[in-house]
């Protein structure tokens, strides 16, 4: 919150000049399903912290969380400046009518775009946190037993429903056939013999996601080398693994954000790079490799929203990286700071003096050719000159 | 194909082939720029004379110079803010790397506006070419005689798929905004900026809006009177008050309604002389749409100085309205015209309440020499910027981020800020396979005693105390003098 001094040219060296960060006004947070309690509370911590008020959209899917947030914010917070609204697609709807200072809206692209519109009449600006497909590529000598841990870990971590769940893998046939097991062992180490039986497997959120995945691995035309049974009662998927996958796929065309894992085989880092840039750029991307000059041609020839190696999802962990998308995955930033930074108008602030009022001359008409030359290096960047 | 589309389309080739990333690429480009503004500064002016009536000084004053400045910054700091930038890391990721990779978005489409033609639109273009960028400029067709100046000189200087310009009125427009951008950054009004915003969702673009508004000037009463008016002269009449930042009204308080006209009377005349439409120095409306909007907006007030006008000339004459009444019709629109309107109030309370009840304005100025009525002023508004004790000036900080907010726009730019606005900030994390056991906490079968730990790790501010510095402290010279001892030993 406190003013932040910036350099001054020699022209206004005597005066204050900083950046005074300042609350926007009235904030919608739209939140998703997946992690409900998490993606409501945390760009609501940013926009108190910038000093704003806050109207919260939890999503109605997570229905009993919804249910939570709305019976227990109103309880711990000032009920004027912070409030939940219930409600689907018709409330929320409504609730874009009106005019906001700024909407933070997590979830899909499809959604992004009407919430965009709506928020293009007001000109309110908008942080949306989307997804995307976020690719996986393992490549080059590679501690296999490692990385298929941290792998399983992040796919199938609240059963695949993650933003930056590693969506798909791209590897050699060779990697292929050290990975398996390995996959197959870390499963086993996680959510033992029997998957369904284990507590820390979460399930689907709705019949209608369920139904979705449950045809998307229908219309494949891949392998099923683990897992593939499911159960509708429980809107249970096993995790599954799916190889011998082609790029025109059902599983790689859209972001499956559930518990199926394809694997693509690619004869090069190269095609398995260009694979991954004719697509839209996601959210993550992830590499794992112990070769440091694969990790970098990856990084340097590719964007996505966050990156990380050797690892999967913990980058949103550490609050001192920007966490967002770009291109489809998504426009702005929060976490940490930068969640401060988006709810707040970086004010520019300039307070001068009155003295010095006859060297205001130079910059006054009537115009000869030797004022240009003194303001010239009046206003050029202050490490020209020491002295002050 | 359309022009537009195959103008995007070999931009979007040419940013593909990589070679608009390197820092030798972009210092090369901007390096082509500067010499752009120092080979044909001519060019620029006699096209700027002929718009808007600006002198050859003028021009370099408030077009030119200020790019000049931007394009050095850039190309001195480019490799500093290229850099990947380092980040606090938590005990869980201390041995690994973690850093904000600056990385370009892509093709970038910039629209200009006609008021500093070449400062509002090269400007930008500067931070998607520092950026890495490639970048489509569309110049403002208001502006006809530098929009072809710019047509014509751009492509002889830097690369010309990599930064193609693209003239047309609105139907052009339209067609380039139907293309997929990965950035647009407009500089314009609101009505437009709202039809740009509402384009660029198809394709969920970002965008970035300098806009306008009204800009307040807020006078207080034992101020140096002669000193602000000079200073509000040159910011309200410099190019004839087509500057989004200019003071657009004045609000002080009624006894000193009469002082003000008499100084800014007096700062007119020694600016502009006794004539301004013979003074070279003196700009014109840029069109004769505008003219007769300007002229439009005075029809309800008082005329206090000024109001001579000619319509062929396109000519108004620096004017100040007295006794100005906020449902005035001058009240009602940014003037973006050479009309003062002063508005009294009662006091600073009456002041910020008016300012408050319009839409957030680019700028707010203040002019006063009590630095509790500054303080009021910036707590208690919003705007793009604030200004105290002068105008227009801000502008030409580089280390100030410049845009608006609310109405008055979204997102921001000069220096650093060009390069971080045009650039997409990655969040990067690079770890090793080793150290494995360390993860078990987090994989299942999760238990309470594993989350004790993710959180010890995660949360690693742990707040010592003073008391607990010291015995962390003291722990640490311990181990080092049983440390030191054994190797002695």
């Amino acid at each position: 919150m406190q003013p932040q001094h910036v350099d001054t040219n020699l022209a206004t060296k005597l005066d204050g000049c900083f950046v005074r960060r300042q609350p926007l006004g009235v904030v919608l947070i739209i939140a998703p399903w997946n992690y409900p309690l998490q993606l409501v509370l945390l760009p609501m911590i940013g926009a108190i912290a910038a000093g704003n008020c806050v109207v919260i959209k939890p999503s109605e899917v997570s229905a009993a969380t919804e249910s939570l947030v709305a019976e227990l914010i109103p309880k711990y917070m000032c009920q004027d400046c912070y409030a939940v609204v219930r409600g689907g697609a018709d409330e929320t709807k409504a609730l874009l009518e009106n005019r906001f200072d700024h909407i933070f809206y997590t979830g899909s692209s499809v959604v992004a775009r009407s919430i965009l519109q709506a928020a293009s009449i007001h000109l309110t600006p908008v942080t949306l946190e989307l997804g995307g497909k976020c690719p996986c590529l393992i490549y080059g000598r590679v501690n296999v037993t490692a990385a298929a841990r941290r792998l399983v870990w992040a796919k199938f971590f609240n059963a695949g429903q993650s933003c930056v769940a590693p969506d798909y893998v791209l590897c050699s046939q060779d990697t292929l056939s050290a990975l398996l097991p390995a996959l197959r062992e870390a499963l086993k180490d996680f959510y033992g013999e029997d998957p369904y039986t284990c507590p820390d497997l979460a399930r689907i959120v709705s019949h209608q996601h369920w139904t979705r995945l449950v045809e998307l691995l229908g219309k494949s035309t891949g392998k099923v080398v683990v897992g593939g049974d499911s159960n509708q009662d429980d809107k249970y998927i096993a995790p599954t693994v799916v190889v011998d996958v082609e790029e025109s796929d059902a599983l790689m065309k859209t972001e499956i954000f559930g518990p199926i894992l394809p694997i693509m085989t690619v004869d090069s880092l190269e095609k398995g790079i260009d694979f991954i840039n004719q697509r839209e750029k996601p959210l993550a991307l992830y590499v794992f490799s112990d070769e440091s000059p694969v990790v970098n041609t990856v990084l340097e020839n590719s964007s996505s929203g966050g990156f990380c190696a050797n690892d999967g999802i913990v980058h949103m962990t550490l609050p001192g990286l920007p966490f967002g998308g770009v291109g489809a995955s998504g426009w702005g930033s929060y976490h940490g700071i930068w969640g401060f930074e988006t709810f707040s108008h970086r004010r520019a602030c300039l307070l001068r003096g009155w003295a010095m009022e006859r060297f205001n001359v130079l910059r006054y008409p009537p115009y000869r050719d030797d004022n240009l030359s003194w303001l010239r290096w009046t206003t050029s960047v202050k490490s020209h000159c020491r002295l002050m | 194909m359309s022009r537009e589309q195959q103008a995007v389309v070999r931009a979007r080739r040419a940013f593909e082939t990589g070679r608009s990333k390197p820092l030798e690429h972009r210092i090369r480009q901007l390096k082509n720029l500067q010499r752009l503004f120092t080979e044909r500064q001519k060019e620029i002016a006699d096209a700027i004379k002929k718009d808007l009536n600006k002198s050859e000084v003028g021009t370099q004053l408030y077009e030119t110079l200020g790019l000049e400045g931007e394009i050095s910054l850039a190309i001195r700091k480019l490799k500093e803010w290229m850099a990947p930038r380092p980040v606090e890391k938590n005990l869980l990721t201390l041995s690994d790397t973690v850093y904000i990779q600056p990385e370009p978005l892509g093709v970038v489409l910039i629209i200009g506006a006609w008021n500093y033609p070449w400062a509002v639109t090269i400007q930008p273009l500067i931070g998607a070419i520092a950026a890495g960028n490639a970048a489509v400029v569309k110049p403002s067709e208001v502006c006809v005689h530098t929009s072809k100046v710019m047509e014509e000189l751009l492509p002889v200087y830097i690369d010309k798929e990599l930064y193609p310009v693209i003239t047309g009125g609105v139907p052009e427009t339209q067609e380039l905004l139907s293309q997929r951008f990965d950035h647009i950054f407009y500089t314009g009004n609101s009505t437009v900026g709202r039809l740009i915003m509402g384009a660029a969702a198809k394709h969920l673009t970002p965008v970035t809006l300098e806009l306008g508004g009204k800009s307040p000037c807020y006078i207080d009463k034992d101020c140096d009177i002669s000193i602000a008016c000079r200073r509000v002269t040159w910011g309200k009449y410099t190019n004839c008050g087509q500057t989004c930042i200019a003071p657009d009204y004045i609000l002080c308080e009624p006894s000193m309604q009469d002082r003000i006209i008499e100084e800014v009377k007096k700062s007119i005349k020694e600016f502009y002389t006794e004539n301004p439409k013979t003074c070279p120095d003196y700009g014109r409306i840029i069109n004769q749409r505008h003219f007769r909007r300007i002229m439009a907006l005075m029809e309800d007030s008082t005329t206090a100085v000024g109001g001579e006008n000619d319509e062929s000339d396109c000519y108004i004459a620096p004017t100040v309205l007295r006794d100005v009444k906020r449902e005035a019709k001058v009240m009602q629109e940014e003037i973006f015209g050479p009309l003062l309107p002063i508005i009294s109030v009662s006091g600073l309370d009456e002041a910020i309440k008016f300012i408050n009840q319009g839409e957030k304005p680019l700028a707010l100025y203040v002019f006063t020499p009590d630095d509790k009525v500054i303080k009021r002023m910036r707590d208690e508004t919003s705007s793009g910027g604030l200004l105290a004790n002068d105008c227009l000036i801000h502008y030409s900080i580089s280390s100030l981020p410049f845009g608006g907010v609310g109405n008055s726009g979204m997102g921001c730019y000069h220096g650093k800020f060009s390069f971080d606005q045009l650039s997409h900030l990655r969040g990067c994390l690079i770890k090793k396979l080793k150290m494995e056991g360390v993860n078990s906490m987090r994989y299942p079968p999760h238990t309470p005693q594993k989350l004790g730990w993710a959180r010890f790790f995660i949360l690693k501010n742990l707040d010592l105390g003073w008391l607990g510095r010291m015995a962390l402290l003291a722990a640490l010279v311990v181990a080092a003098a049983v440390m030191l001892q054994n190797y002695f030993l």
